[in-house]
């Protein structure tokens, strides 16, 4: 058991995602305490992908930029290292199965449990195939995080059961990215989630105003946001930090 | 214990979002029910042979034989079948299956343009509606494909991400599946990505082997002594292995695509410079640097240009049942020349690679041995680019 449940003791959680390195990892370091500063309850550490296959382009621009930029794991490692000494709410990290295969999974995520990492989301690792990684996670308390999607149907109570940390529900069908609409019967998988686990549920993908926060936050615990803050460092660059606090504070508090 | 479902060795299984995993799983069900059913068979059987033209040719190359003076060489002719590439099998397969699933569209990625041209051709025959993903460089090497697909009633979207190339489309066409599941199958076009793909392609595939043994037992009277096919996923080479998989005395070899060679980064040869990894759905080999990021590979081939291996390949070679062997841009160039002059048959760039390779080993082998090359696809579309790469300026 990590930390993850505090970042739920706080009323609604919002949670933002951030490309570790894009535009450099300064940015991304100054870029989490900002978010930690205006309110932020757990961060969602990306390690970039060439080939991020569940992103939308705003994603797959910051993880090229990133990479282009030079970000190796071991300097993402170091960047958690140096976050540790000040920032203490939960971090997790999202990236794809081969980037943490490719390490070493055991070397990855005994990692991860001594630099102060608390969870790990994979979007290529479906329930089926968490025996790649799970027994590891579970040795070195690191939650490996399960997703459910719109089209899960008969397998949400399966995957809630033996969820750890916090759920992932993923908000529409497709890649991440910025929706103007949400149309997807989340209340209906949110009841058939709570009839099987105790662990909170946060609602990801499409999200960026404050009332579309509002409205996912209120049926479930809380709030995922990423490609409207990857946005805002696409658009703002190195300046971007005060940009993205301001507009945690605004999201949190729309949600709190 | 990992999931042992779609597995080979260590290689294959499931690596994708859970928004798929419904769609993969009804797939499969449907495939496990229809794969056994008469009347499915019937129909696939007609289009393959009314339609496609099957059986393809087992044709004795006696120009090639004498004059390398070695093995006895025969080609199976899969450039023969309607859409002029083996990509015809796997897609009608595909497509009926769709259809029988109550489907009405469905998307592709295509490197050469093969796969999406016979994605396109199998959508207009069935009254489906078809989009073809294809990297903007293949795009660019392949423009005749594309016109054809679009002349076939398809979509074409060319994709801008990446290196631009068939991993970028492949990546494409299972994001666009995330967005639109319950009318669209998505037609992979190789023996790669998610269980069941890589079983189910290979089934459709493997009528290539089926023939070359029957073709073979009629002709001569018995087994060859090796087959030799180009791999890139591995479709035509697996769908001419299979049925000798069993049969330890045919030599099973894939030829990958060196590029400029396997010493260079600019290869895409994944058996011989990858290591394993997990992408696009699958466990197997893949040309990946040192934090697992994917290599952007090259070969003068588009449907070969790709970082990684059908997981059954990858075992085929853990097991050493099939040798993977890596064939450069030249060599492949060189075979493309020789088999146009030497038997009138103008042979895709990527068969080239296997053609390339008979002619390195046929010589040293006795006169009654015999080696079936796999053609697995006609070369017309490679004539500019080839012409390009000999310095002659011609334009389609």
């Amino acid at each position: 058991m990590s930390n993850i449940k505090k970042a739920f003791e706080n009323g609604k959680a919002f949670i933002p995602f951030i490309t570790c390195g894009d535009p450099d990892l300064e940015t991304t370091a100054a870029t989490v305490r900002a978010a930690v500063a205006n309110g932020a309850d757990l961060i969602e550490l990306g390690i970039p992908f060439s080939d991020p296959t569940a992103e939308g382009p705003v994603i797959q621009a910051a993880n090229i930029r990133a990479l282009k930029g030079g970000v190796k794991t071991d300097k993402v490692f170091s960047l958690v290292r140096e976050l540790r000494k000040d920032v203490t709410v939960p971090m997790v990290f999202m990236t794809y199965a081969n980037v943490v295969f490719s390490y070493g999974s055991e070397r990855f995520i005994s990692t991860c449990a001594e630099i102060g990492i608390d969870g790990l989301i994979l979007p290529d690792i479906p329930f089926e195939e968490r025996e790649e990684f799970l027994p590891v996670c579970r040795k070195y308390g690191v939650d490996l995080i399960s997703l459910i999607a719109p089209t899960s149907e008969n397998r949400i109570g399966m995957i809630a059961k033996e969820a750890e940390g916090f759920i992932y529900l993923v908000s529409s069908l497709g890649v991440t990215g910025v929706r103007s609409e949400i149309n997807t019967d989340l209340e209906s998988i949110v009841s058939i989630i709570r009839k099987n686990t105790d662990i909170p549920c946060a609602i990801g993908f499409g999200i960026s105003t404050p009332e579309q926060a509002k409205k996912m936050a209120d049926i479930s615990d809380g709030a995922i946001v990423g490609s409207a803050i990857i946005k805002q460092l696409a658009q703002y660059g190195t300046a971007a930090p005060e940009h993205i606090g301001a507009y945690v504070k605004e999201m949190k508090d729309a949600i709190r | 214990m990992t999931n042992q479902k779609g597995r080979f060795g260590v290689h294959g299984g499931q690596y994708i979002p859970e928004t798929l995993m419904n769609a993969v799983i009804e797939l499969e069900e449907a495939y496990d029910h229809y794969k056994n059913d008469p009347e499915f068979n019937r129909e696939l059987s007609e289009l393959f042979n009314d339609y496609a033209g099957r059986p393809s040719r087992l044709y004795y190359a006696k120009k090639m034989t004498e004059d390398l003076g070695g093995a006895k060489i025969y080609l199976k002719r899969e450039d023969l079948n309607h859409t002029g590439a083996h990509k015809i099998n796997n897609v009608l397969g595909q497509a009926l299956l769709a259809k029988k699933m109550g489907k009405t569209r469905l998307i592709a990625e295509t490197g050469a343009g093969q796969h999406g041209v016979a994605t396109a051709t199998a959508a207009a025959l069935m009254g489906l509606d078809c989009v073809v993903f294809m990297g903007e460089e293949d795009t660019k090497r392949q423009a005749l494909n594309v016109y054809r697909m679009r002349l076939l009633g398809s979509e074409v979207v060319p994709v801008k991400s990446g290196t631009a190339t068939l991993k970028d489309a492949v990546s494409e066409a299972m994001r666009e599946w995330t967005t639109r599941i319950a009318d669209t199958h998505y037609c992979l076009g190789s023996v790669m990505g998610p269980h069941p793909f890589p079983t189910i392609v290979r089934d459709f595939q493997a009528v290539i082997s089926k023939e070359i043994k029957e073709q073979m037992l009629q002709k001569e009277g018995r087994l060859p002594d090796a087959v030799i096919a180009c791999v890139g996923g591995g479709s035509n080479a697996i769908g001419s292995f299979y049925h000798f998989i069993g049969d330890s005395s045919v030599r099973l070899i894939g030829c990958e695509a060196a590029g400029r060679g396997i010493d260079t980064f600019e290869t895409a040869a994944t058996i011989s410079t990858g290591r394993l990894g997990i992408f696009h759905g699958m466990k197997s080999y893949f040309c990946q640097d040192e934090d697992g990021q994917i290599a952007p590979v090259y070969s003068i081939s588009a449907g070969l240009d790709y970082p990684g291996v059908g997981p059954e390949h990858a075992h085929l070679h853990d097991i050493g049942r099939a040798e993977y062997v890596a064939v450069t841009d030249e060599e492949a160039v060189r075979a493309f020349e020789y088999l146009s002059k030497t038997e009138g048959i103008i042979p895709a760039i990527e068969s080239s690679h296997a053609v390339a390779h008979a002619i390195k080993i046929a010589p040293a082998m006795d006169k009654d041995k015999i080696i079936v090359i796999t053609v697995s696809g006609r070369g017309d579309k490679d004539c500019a680019a080839i012409a390009r790469y000999r310095g002659e300026d011609i334009h389609e």
